[in-house]
């Protein structure tokens, strides 16, 4: 007798909380107005994460860009299954010595985890990951 | 008032880049969770973090609620002479907190 009563009360729960994810669509619309009409490419920037995430409220995370024609801008991370998309901006200086950021992400569940790289001639690169992620951040 | 760990190597190279890595203690809880009564738990992240040396930027980034707690940040820094290094971290509340650190070059 109980156990439909319990289930419904996790039902509720679960209705309750509206888990609004982001679309790839979305980060689509994200990464078109940070490019603008400047050409998107793959390559130069590596995105560097693991295949298999165990934990996704801590995933080691590597951006760089390897030989790049003009100095570094900006990198940009987006996570395309995430409740908010965008991860993380990072921004270079002239003090900048190799353009490579390591740090560590929430990841909410298996998704493409896209990489953008902006130079200052303009020219934007890309890279993607998908890792896959057995226990998601964010739920607890 | 967050903790701040930063490792910069004890000598370094004019013009040879260097690695400094960052580990500040924080929660930088997501606005995603809910307590056990279901109310939000509200963001509290750092959103903003810039590294300087003597006032020339290194590294400026925006963190959003993906980034872990207690978070991890390295990069590469490239000196000419002797300096210090300053890190700025911004909250949501608005409270900015400055670390500096020596940079020896040799």
């Amino acid at each position: 007798m109980k156990l439909p009563r319990r289930r419904l009360v996790a039902l509720a729960a679960v209705a309750a909380v509206p888990r609004a994810f982001a679309t790839p669509a979305e980060v689509d619309g994200l990464i078109r107005t940070l490019v603008g009409e400047s050409p998107l490419k793959d390559g130069l920037v590596h995105l560097d994460l693991p295949v298999l995430v165990e934990n996704g409220n801590a995933v080691a995370m590597r951006v760089s860009v390897t030989d790049p024609p003009s100095p570094v801008e900006s990198i940009h991370v987006f996570a395309e299954g995430n409740p908010l998309p965008v991860v993380a901006v990072f921004r270079f200086g002239p003090r900048s010595g190799v353009p490579a950021v390591s740090t560590r992400i929430r990841l909410a569940t298996s998704q493409t985890v896209i990489a953008i790289a902006r130079l200052r001639d303009g020219t934007c690169w890309r890279d993607s990951a998908e890792p896959l992620v057995t226990l998601a951040a964010c739920i607890e | 008032m967050v903790r701040v760990l930063i490792n910069v190597p004890k000598q370094v190279f004019r013009s040879i880049p260097f690695e400094v890595k960052v580990l500040i203690s924080h929660p930088m809880e997501s606005g995603q969770r809910r307590d056990q009564v279901g109310q939000a738990i509200p963001r509290d992240i750092i959103n903003h973090f810039v590294c300087t040396l003597d006032g020339e930027t290194v590294l400026d980034a925006d963190f959003f609620p993906a980034i872990s707690a207690n978070p991890f940040l390295a990069f590469s820094v490239v000196a000419e002479k002797s300096g210090i290094l300053a890190l700025t971290f911004v909250d949501d509340q608005g409270v900015t907190q400055t670390e500096t650190v020596a940079v020896n070059v040799a």
